[in-house]
C-alpha cells in the first residue's frame, strides 16, 4: 500500500485517505459552455504518467492536498 | 517406520498424541506434522490429484507440499506436511469419493486422454442452456475440503496487527538469521518472519556441523532484543513502499494478518528444490532429496526401504548418505553430473500400506529395471524470488519511467543458465529491498551467513537514512539444466498438468508463457509456481524452440502462498452510533431501526397513533442523528451562498433558513437548515446520513477553490443531543422548560432561532421549524444533558399528554406535509428543478455549486416531483412502483407512500415526466402484483395543510 505525504501528518498509509481525483480547473460558471463544464465534471486524462491528484486525509487531519503521482509505478512526489 | 532418535529431530518422544486419519486411530509425537506422523505409521498416500484423482504421496514434505492438503475437523485445505499434530485431531483426505483408497473419480485417470488442457473450455460451452446441468455435475468434481458452517470458527475471528519495522527479514534460514542479527546489532528494530515452525532453514536437516552452526546462530539471535521473530508466519506479498503482508498463525491456531511496513526489506527466502519431470514422477514414493532428509532427520521417519536416487548436486549426495545411515537400501544411484538419468518411474501393485498405486521401480535409459519403493531426485533449485518480483519500484523510476517489458515485469530477476534458475540481479533492486543468501546465489554455510550479515548491516544503514551502498554479492556454482527427462511427466502436481499438456498447448498456439499458463493452468494451483515454474518455462521453451531467457517468466503476484479468507477478512466490525437517549427508548418499548450508522427508535408500538398524537396534542422525537456543523468566521455567508442553491447573504441574526445543496452536476446532494446564532456564528443541519459528506464538501471548497475565505467548520453532530417538540401544544410544553427565551409568537416566530437555558441546561440552541407540518421547536442540548431534557419534557408535559414518537411517525407526518427526503424522493440523477425546488434555485446568483447545470436544466423538460392521490384510498402502492402510460412505457415512479392517519387515505410523492406533472393529470401505477391502479396528480406536494397555517401559529 502506498504511503502518502500528508502536509500535516507526514507519510501515512493510503487507506487513511480519500481519493478525490485528478486536479482539474473549474471553469467560470457564468461563462462556461456545456462541453467545457461537462469536461470538468466527467473527463479525466488518466494518463500512464505523472498526474497531479488531490487526496483527503479523511482518517487523520482532514486536510485536502495535492501530490504528483506516477500512475504506473505509484511513485509520489510533492 | 519411526527411527531411533536422530540428532536434529524436532519431535518430543515423551509426548504421544492420538488422532484419526479417515476415521482410523493413529499416534504421533508432539512436534510431528500431520504428515510425518502418518508417514511414520507407514501411510504413503495422502490425497488424490486434482483432475485425474491419482494417488499422491509426500513430494516436498514441507510447507509447500502440493500433495497433502487435508481436512482437519471443520478446517479445509490444511497443509499436512506443515501443520503440527495436536491431540484429538480428526484428519480426513480431501477430493476423494467415497474414500481415499477407493476413489471412483479415479476413472478420470483412465479417460485422461479425453481430458486434455482446455477440456472444460471446449466441452461445457455448448449448448449454453445446458450449463446449469454441467455446473451441478462439475461442482462435485471441484477439489478442496468442506468449508466450516460455524461462524466464528473455533479459533475465533482472525485479528490484525500493524508492525513498523526498520528492517523486515523474510526467511529464517542461515542468511536470514544472520541478517536479522546483524541489523539488530547495528541498532535496527527487526521483524524476522519464517514460514516454518523453526528457524534454521536447510541447516536443520543437515549433519552435525550444520546443527552446531545453527545453535550458534540461534544463540546470537536470541541475544538481540531488537529482533522480533515470528514463526509459522508467511510473508504473502510486498506492496508499494515496502508494505508487507504477513499471515501469522499462533500455536493455538488463531490466525493474524500482520500489516508490516518496513524501511528496508531483506528477502532471504532461499531456494526451493525442483521436481524432475519424467513418467511416473507423481507416484507416491517419489520425493525430493530435501523431503527424504526432512523426514529422516527432523521426524526420524524412514521414507522407504529400497531407494533409487537421481542426484545432480551435493544435496542429493547428502541424501544418499542420510538414507544409508538410517538403513535404507540404496539400490541404485544415477549421477546426472556423469550423464546419469532415469527413463521412467514404474508404479503399481499394493506396495506399502494404504494406497493402490505407489512406486514399484525405475527403468533406466538402457532399459534396465530396478525394483524400489522410494525414488529420490535432486536435480536443481528454484530461487524463491516472489517477494522481489512484487510491487512497483519507485526508487528506480526517478526521471524517465521505464515501462515494464512483457516478459520481465521488473527487470531485476533474470534467467542464469549457469545456475539453471531465475536469479535476482541485486544491483537492479530498489534501494529499500535487499536479497540475502540462497535466493541470490550459492555458497557454503559460512558464505551464506557472511552474506546475510553483510546484507543485514547494509539494511540497518539504509533504514537509518544512509545512502545505498552496493550490496555484497554471492557467487553461483554451476548447475545442470535438468528439467525434463526423456519421458513425459507431471509438471504441476497441484493442478495435475503434465509436460504433454504444455507441449499440446504450444501446438495449439499458446506458446507465449502467460498463455500456456492460463490454458493449461500450470503454476496456477496452491503451489503458485514455487515448485513448477522453472520446469514449465523450460518445457514451453523447448517446445517453441526458444531459449528460457526469451520465453521469460510468468508474473508473481500476491499472495505468495494460499491464505485463508478469514485471515484477510478479520473480525466483522460495524460500529453503531447511539444517541444519549437510546437507552431510554429501549427501556420504553421502542422498536429499533438501524438507519445508516445509527440505531434509532422506529416506533413505540403504534406509529399511526403517534402521528395522530402529534397532529392533535404534542410529541417529542429524538433527532440526534441530524448532522450538525458549527460554522464560524466572517466569510460564512459567502460559503453558504456557494454551497446552497438559494440566497443567504441577508439572513439576520436569530433567523433560520432552509437550504438545498446541489453537486457540481446539479444533482441534489443534501438539505437542511442553517441558523445564524451570532454575527459570525452559524449552526448548519444536514440529513442524518449526510453529515460526514457535507462536512467534507464544505472543507473541499474552503481548502481548494476558496482558500482565502475565513471559515471554521466543526462537526458537532454528537456534541448535541437533539429533540424535536411538535404539535399544537409544543409551545405550552416548551414554556415550562425555557429560562430567558421569549417563546411568544411575535418574539420567536416561525424560522427563528434562539440560544439559552433549557431545563437548567446552558448553551442550548432552539429553532422553530416544521418538518412535521406542526408548530415545532427543535432543541439542541449539550449531549450529556440529552436524557435530562428528554425526561423533563415528559414530566412537565404529563398533563398535556406529551408522548414520544419515532421515525416512522415522523416519515408519515412529513409525507402528509409533502416535505421531500433527499435520497428517497430524489436519486443520483435528480437535479434541483426535478426535486420540485425550482422556486429555491436562484440563478441570478453569479456562482454556486452546480449553477451551470441547473441553468441548463431549467431551460429544458425535466422530471418533476408531484403529489399523487390514489383513486383507491385504501391501497398504498409500494415505494418504487412504476408509473406507466397507455402503451405501458415507464413515465415515473412512486418515491414515497404511506397511509395518512390524518386523512384516512393513501398518499404518495412521485417523480413523473414533465407532461404528466399538471395537477389533475391521471396516471396509472403498476403495482407489485402486476395490477395497475389509477391515481391523480395533486395540486400541492402537501396533502395536509398546504398553506402552512399550522406551522405559523
Amino acid at each position: 500500500m502506498l504511503l502518502l505525504p500528508c502536509p500535516w501528518c507526514g507519510r501515512r498509509n493510503a487507506d487513511e485517505f480519500g481519493y478525490v481525483g485528478e486536479v482539474v480547473a473549474r471553469p467560470d460558471p457564468a461563462a462556461t459552455t456545456p462541453e467545457e463544464w461537462r469536461g470538468y465534471l466527467y473527463l479525466r486524462a488518466n494518463r500512464a504518467d505523472w498526474t497531479t491528484e488531490r487526496w483527503f486525509h479523511r482518517m487523520g487531519c482532514r486536510r485536502y492536498f495535492t501530490v504528483d503521482r506516477h500512475r504506473t509505478s505509484g511513485e509520489v512526489r510533492r | 517406520m519411526r527411527l531411533d532418535p536422530q540428532p536434529g529431530e524436532v519431535i518430543d518422544r515423551s509426548r504421544r498424541l492420538r488422532f484419526t486419519w479417515n476415521g482410523r486411530p493413529f499416534e504421533g509425537y508432539a512436534g510431528d506434522t500431520i504428515a510425518s506422523a502418518l508417514a511414520a505409521a507407514g501411510v504413503r498416500v495422502f490425497s488424490r490429484s486434482l483432475k485425474y484423482h491419482r494417488p499422491r504421496g509426500l513430494l516436498t514434505a514441507s510447507f509447500h507440499d502440493p500433495n497433502c492438503l487435508v481436512q482437519v475437523g471443520d478446517e479445509p485445505n490444511v497443509r499436512a506436511a506443515h501443520r503440527l499434530l495436536a491431540d484429538g485431531m480428526e484428519v480426513r483426505a480431501q477430493n476423494v469419493w467415497p474414500s481415499l483408497r477407493r476413489d471412483l473419480k479415479a476413472a478420470n485417470d483412465r479417460i485422461g486422454r479425453f481430458l486434455p488442457s482446455g477440456f472444460y473450455y471446449k466441452t461445457f460451452m455448448r449448448p449454453r442452456r445446458l450449463w446449469p446441468v454441467y455446473e451441478r455435475v462439475l461442482r462435485r468434481y471441484a477439489p478442496g475440503g468442506s468449508v466450516p458452517r460455524s461462524a466464528p470458527p473455533a479459533t475465533g475471528w482472525a485479528t490484525k496487527r500493524f508492525v513498523h519495522a526498520d528492517v523486515l527479514v523474510a526467511g529464517g534460514g542461515p542468511a536470514g538469521i544472520a541478517a536479522a542479527t546483524a541489523a539488530a546489532r547495528a541498532g535496527a528494530r527487526v521483524l524476522l518472519v519464517e514460514e516454518e515452525h523453526h528457524l534454521g532453514g536447510h541447516l536443520r536437516w543437515g549433519g552435525e556441523a550444520e546443527l552446531a552452526r545453527l545453535r550458534e546462530l540461534r544463540t546470537a539471535l536470541a541475544a538481540e532484543p531488537g529482533v522480533e521473530t515470528l514463526t509459522d508466519a508467511v510473508a504473502i506479498g510486498r506492496y508499494d513502499d515496502n508494505g508487507v503482508g504477513v499471515v501469522h498463525r499462533d500455536p493455538d491456531g488463531a490466525e493474524r494478518l500482520v500489516k508490516a511496513r518496513a524501511r528496508v526489506l531483506v528477502v532471504a527466502a532461499g531456494l526451493i528444490e525442483r521436481p524432475y519431470v519424467i513418467e511416473g514422477n507423481d507416484l507416491p514414493g517419489v520425493m525430493l532429496s530435501t523431503a527424504a532428509r526432512r523426514l529422516a532427520n527432523l521426524y526420524a521417519v524412514k521414507p522407504g526401504d529400497r531407494a533409487v536416487v537421481l542426484t545432480a548436486n551435493p544435496d542429493g549426495d547428502a541424501a544418499i548418505a542420510d538414507l544409508k545411515r538410517i538403513g535404507v537400501d540404496v539400490a541404485h544411484v544415477e549421477d546426472a553430473r556423469l550423464g546419469g538419468d532415469l527413463h521412467r518411474i514404474l508404479g503399481g501393485g499394493f506396495v506399502g500400506g494404504g494406497g493402490r498405486r505407489t512406486v514399484r521401480g525405475v527403468e533406466l535409459p538402457d532399459g534396465r529395471r530396478i525394483d524400489c519403493d522410494l525414488v529420490v531426485t535432486a536435480t536443481g533449485w528454484t530461487a524463491s524470488t516472489a517477494l522481489l518480483d512484487m510491487a512497483a519500484e519507485p526508487a528506480k523510476l526517478s526521471g524517465a519511467y521505464r515501462a515494464p517489458t512483457r516478459n520481465a515485469p521488473d527487470n531485476s530477476v533474470g534467467y542464469d543458465p549457469i545456475a539453471a534458475r531465475f536469479r535476482p540481479d541485486p544491483d537492479r533492486l530498489p534501494d529499500s529491498v535487499l536479497a540475502a543468501g540462497g535466493v541470490v546465489g550459492d555458497g557454503s554455510t559460512e558464505d551464506l551467513v557472511e552474506h546475510g550479515a553483510a546484507i543485514g548491516e547494509e539494511a540497518a544503514r539504509r533504514a537509518r537514512g544512509g545512502s545505498a551502498r552496493r550490496a555484497p554479492v554471492l557467487g553461483v556454482e554451476e548447475h545442470a539444466e535438468l528439467f525434463q527427462g526423456r519421458t513425459h511427466g507431471i509438471v504441476d502436481h497441484a493442478e495435475d498438468v503434465s509436460s504433454k499438456d504444455l507441449v499440446g498447448a504450444v501446438r495449439e498456439g499458446y506458446g507465449a508463457i502467460e498463455l500456456a499458463k492460463r490454458y493449461t493452468t500450470a503454476t496456477m494451483g496452491p503451489t503458485q509456481g514455487k515448485l513448477e515454474s522453472v520446469n514449465t518455462v523450460a518445457i514451453v521453451a523447448a517446445a517453441t524452440g526458444r531459449s528460457i531467457a526469451e520465453t521469460g517468466r510468468t508474473t508473481s503476484r500476491p499472495p505468495y502462498a494460499p491464505v485463508t479468507l478469514g485471515a484477510l477478512a478479520g473480525p466483522h466490525r460495524e460500529p453503531v452510533r447511539r444517541s444519549p437517549m437510546q437507552s431510554w427508548h429501549e427501556a420504553h418499548g421502542a422498536t429499533p431501526l438501524v438507519a445508516g450508522q445509527w440505531i434509532r427508535p422506529d416506533h413505540y408500538g403504534d406509529p399511526a397513533a403517534e402521528a395522530r398524537h402529534v397532529r392533535e396534542r404534542v410529541g417529542i422525537i429524538d433527532v440526534t442523528p441530524i448532522g450538525k456543523l458549527d460554522l464560524r468566521g466572517p466569510d460564512v455567508p459567502r460559503l453558504l451562498e456557494l454551497v446552497y442553491v438559494n440566497k443567504w447573504s441577508k439572513l439576520p441574526v436569530g433567523k433560520v433558513r432552509y437550504g438545498v445543496m446541489c453537486a457540481e452536476d446539479g444533482v441534489v446532494l443534501d438539505d437542511g437548515v442553517v441558523g445564524r446564532l451570532d454575527t459570525e456564528h452559524y449552526l448548519m443541519s444536514t440529513t442524518s446520513s449526510g453529515a460526514d459528506r457535507v462536512a467534507e464538501w464544505l472543507e473541499l471548497w474552503l481548502q481548494t477553490e476558496r482558500p482565502a475565505w475565513r471559515v471554521h467548520v466543526t462537526p458537532m453532530t454528537t456534541a448535541y443531543a437533539s429533540i424535536n417538540v411538535a404539535g399544537p401544544y409544543a409551545r405550552d410544553l416548551l414554556r415550562r422548560l425555557v429560562d430567558g427565551i421569549d417563546l411568544d409568537p411575535e418574539a420567536f416566530g416561525y424560522m427563528a432561532v434562539r440560544t439559552g437555558r433549557l431545563a437548567g441546561v446552558d448553551d442550548c440552541v432552539v429553532w422553530r421549524i416544521g418538518f412535521t407540518g406542526e408548530l415545532s421547536y427543535e432543541l439542541h442540548v449539550p449531549s450529556g444533558f440529552g436524557p435530562h431534557v428528554w425526561e423533563t419534557l415528559l414530566e412537565r408535559g404529563e398533563d398535556l399528554d406529551v408522548a414520544p414518537f419515532g421515525i416512522e411517525a415522523q416519515r408519515i407526518l412529513r409525507l402528509e406535509k409533502g416535505h421531500l427526503i433527499v435520497g428517497q424522493d430524489t436519486d443520483g440523477l435528480t437535479r434541483g428543478h426535478a426535486a420540485g425546488l425550482a422556486g429555491l434555485v436562484k440563478l441570478d446568483k453569479a456562482d454556486f455549486s452546480g449553477r451551470p447545470e441547473l441553468a441548463w436544466e431549467a431551460a429544458f423538460d425535466h422530471p418533476r416531483l408531484v403529489g399523487l392521490r390514489p383513486a383507491d384510498a385504501s391501497t398504498v402502492p409500494h415505494e418504487g412502483c412504476q408509473l406507466i402510460d397507455e402503451a405501458g412505457r415507464i413515465r415515473g415512479r412512486i418515491t414515497s407512500s404511506r397511509m395518512s392517519p390524518t386523512l384516512g387515505r393513501a398518499i404518495c410523492l412521485a417523480q413523473v415526466d414533465a407532461d404528466l406533472a399538471e395537477p389533475g393529470t391521471e396516471v396509472r401505477v403498476r403495482l407489485v402484483d402486476g395490477d395497475t391502479a389509477a391515481a391523480v396528480v395533486t395540486e400541492h406536494l402537501a396533502a395536509v395543510d398546504p398553506e402552512g397555517s399550522r406551522l405559523r401559529v
